[in-house]
């Protein structure tokens, strides 16, 4: 991990001195010019995001900047890479989000289990700070901000942005209704922003650099590089840094160095659990926003969980539901009932107690979680998978019913 | 009743949270667990005092966090992660080996108070599948062999 030295020797906190120079709304729109998109999972454009906080003499103080790094969706592991490859580009990042909202205070909300990473970005924070770049009159522009880390305890709801407010704010973190949206009603009911750590850190980069470069380097019309990964079966599990829309093939191919050694491709969740399943029909798709989406499932975060033709459907859903289920906040019954259900159905298809009308069943809960019928994004995020499931292994669900059992083991799941 | 060390400890983190008093509950409470494994109902009470909130209110948090033990633990606790890519790369077979090998159940302590052996959500791992959080640390690419190495280091 570079120190402060070494950062600033490769071009770190020039960035910063740019953005200072800038008023507020200029910075908002040179990130708004640069298409940068939420790389939390949602890709909201993160211009547009800031430009819904009240900025000015009229507006309320203090405001908040939220970094969200809980970064606990199974198959996700790019936030980890940055946190602990370069803290202080994460550090210049918020700087220059929270001179673009006029906010005084920011928070990085770390899962407990990144202990490693959290250390780092203490020590990095305590430079940073000696150096003049947080603290009060920041390189002498009359910009004041500190950062605290708050390292949570460890349940995935706390990475829905709301349900994080609340856990920041030492409440029981449940997610809270929107509208109203954090930017003019959030943390202690104060203006306050949440950005993804792999968002904050292209900023830098494009207010040094600027907004054209930013766009050139992606091979889509979302702008920049982004983040990809792969777990399971492939020969080289790893992240990558790749210009945004690099296709499918190319990642799992070239990168990840393709299947292992007697295994092959069934499908695969493009960015995390809560992605709907893609197949090898699909690997020609750049991986942007708008093509991922087109294809049926979501960019979301980028790191793709790989399902090869050893490994059952059936029983790799077990795993996502019994997660989701398991993570539920429980606020909203769809969720808190639906999900643990949905346990059952799969573990009594894999156990060979599985009904005829199980499938229905299975098919009638991704409607009844869907979007629009649950309090928060959780549980409509767990049906993705399972959805696209029964639409690309349909026969796999079938053969559980009519063979009575798992056709890929014979010990029952624990 | 808490030490003089822990109550000057939650003292501080409520100092960091300046007039928020209420935002040190996660931090309180981890004080109390560093040094006790877990949090009695006792140790609660006296969490709530110092935070000025209801045994409900301290409670509704605790209980909510995968990490904030409710109940008694092992001298070791052992994370073992069952999410979506240690499912795939050999969750079971890690966990059939903790079976046989060292007597721990999911769930369970072990007779000898050595071990806790609980499911854990993703672990933020996945390139280094199957992972697991052994008393705070991450540790990856686990097969049978390395965790014997890594458990025998924790008597
Ligand atoms: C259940 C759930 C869990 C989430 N977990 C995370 C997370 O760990 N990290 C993250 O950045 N966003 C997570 N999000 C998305 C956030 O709510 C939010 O959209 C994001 O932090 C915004 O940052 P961005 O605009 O920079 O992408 C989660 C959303 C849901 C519904
Ligand atoms: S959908 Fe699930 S996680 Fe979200 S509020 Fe409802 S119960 Fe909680």
């Amino acid at each position: 991990m570079p120190d402060l030295r070494e950062y600033e020797q490769a071009g770190g906190y020039a960035g910063l001195r740019v953005a200072l120079r800038m008023t507020s709304t200029e910075v908002q729109g040179t990130v708004k010019a640069a298409n940068l998109r939420g790389r939390g999972g949602a890709g909201f454009p993160t211009g547009v995001k800031w430009s819904a906080v009240p900025l000015g003499e009229g507006a309320r103080r203090p405001k908040y900047l939220v970094v969200n790094a809980d970064e606990m969706e199974p198959g996700v592991m790019k936030d980890r890479i940055l946190l602990e490859g370069n803290p202080h580009q994460l550090i210049e990042g918020i700087v220059i989000a929270a001179h673009a909202i006029e906010a005084e205070h920011a928070f990085i909300f770390i899962r407990l289990a990144y202990r490693e990473a959290a250390e780092r970005l203490r020590r990095a924070i305590e430079e940073a700070a000696s150096a003049g770049y947080l603290g009060a009159n920041i390189l002498g522009s009359g910009l004041n901000l500190d950062i605290a880390v708050h390292r949570s305890a460890g349940r995935y709801i706390c990475g829905e942005e709301t349900a994080l407010l609340n856990a920041l704010e030492g409440k029981r973190p449940i997610p809270r209704a929107k509208p109203p949206f954090p930017q003019t009603v959030g943390l202690w009911g104060q203006p306050t922003v949440v950005n993804n750590v792999e968002t904050l850190c292209c900023v830098p980069h494009i207010l040094r650099h600027g907004p054209e470069w930013f766009l050139g380097l992606s091979r889509s019309s979302d702008g920049g590089t982004k983040l990809y990964g792969a777990s399971g079966r492939v020969r080289r599990p790893g992240v990558w840094e790749l210009p945004m829309g690099t296709p499918l093939r190319e990642i799992l191919e070239e990168h990840a160095g393709g299947m292992r050694e007697g295994y092959q491709l069934r499908g695969l969740l493009p960015g995390g659990a809560s992605t709907d399943f893609l197949t090898p029909e699909h690997l020609d798709i750049p991986m942007d926003f708008g093509s991922v989406t087109q294809a049926g499932s979501r960019l979301g975060t980028g790191t793709m969980v790989v399902l090869d033709d050893q490994t059952c459907p059936v029983s790799m859903l077990i795993s996502l539901e019994q997660f989701f289920a398991r993570e539920s906040c429980g606020w909203c019954t769809p969720c808190r009932e639906g999900l643990p259900w949905v346990v059952r159905l799969l573990r009594a298809l894999e156990n060979g107690d599985g009904r005829s009308d199980d499938v229905a069943l299975l098919e009638a809960h991704t409607r009844l979680l869907g979007p629009g019928r649950t309090f928060c994004a959780l549980a409509p995020g767990a049906m993705e998978p399972l959805q696209s499931a029964l639409k690309y292994f349909h026969e796999d669900f079938t053969r559980h019913i009519a063979e009575r059992g798992c056709p890929w083991r014979k010990a029952p799941v624990v | 009743m808490l030490t003089e060390a822990e109550r000057h400890e939650i003292e501080e983190e409520i100092a960091a949270v300046r007039e928020h008093t209420r935002a040190a509950v996660v931090e309180a409470l981890k004080v109390v667990q560093r040094r006790r494994g877990w949090v009695s109902d006792d140790d609660l009470g006296d969490v709530a005092t110092c935070l000025g909130l209801t045994r409900t209110e301290v409670d509704a948090v605790a209980t909510f966090y995968n990490k904030i033990f409710r109940r008694q633990v092992g001298r070791h606790v052992l994370l073992i992660c069952d999410s979506v890519t240690c499912w795939i790369m050999g969750y079971h077979d890690l966990l059939e080996h903790l079976r046989a090998k060292w007597g721990m159940e999911l769930g369970e302590t072990t007779a000898d108070n050595r071990f806790t052996l609980l499911p854990v959500a993703c672990l933020g791992l996945c390139e280094q599948a199957p992972a697991m959080l052994l008393d705070g640390e991450l540790y990856g690419n686990l097969t049978p062999a390395r965790l014997d190495e890594i458990l025998a280091t924790h008597a």
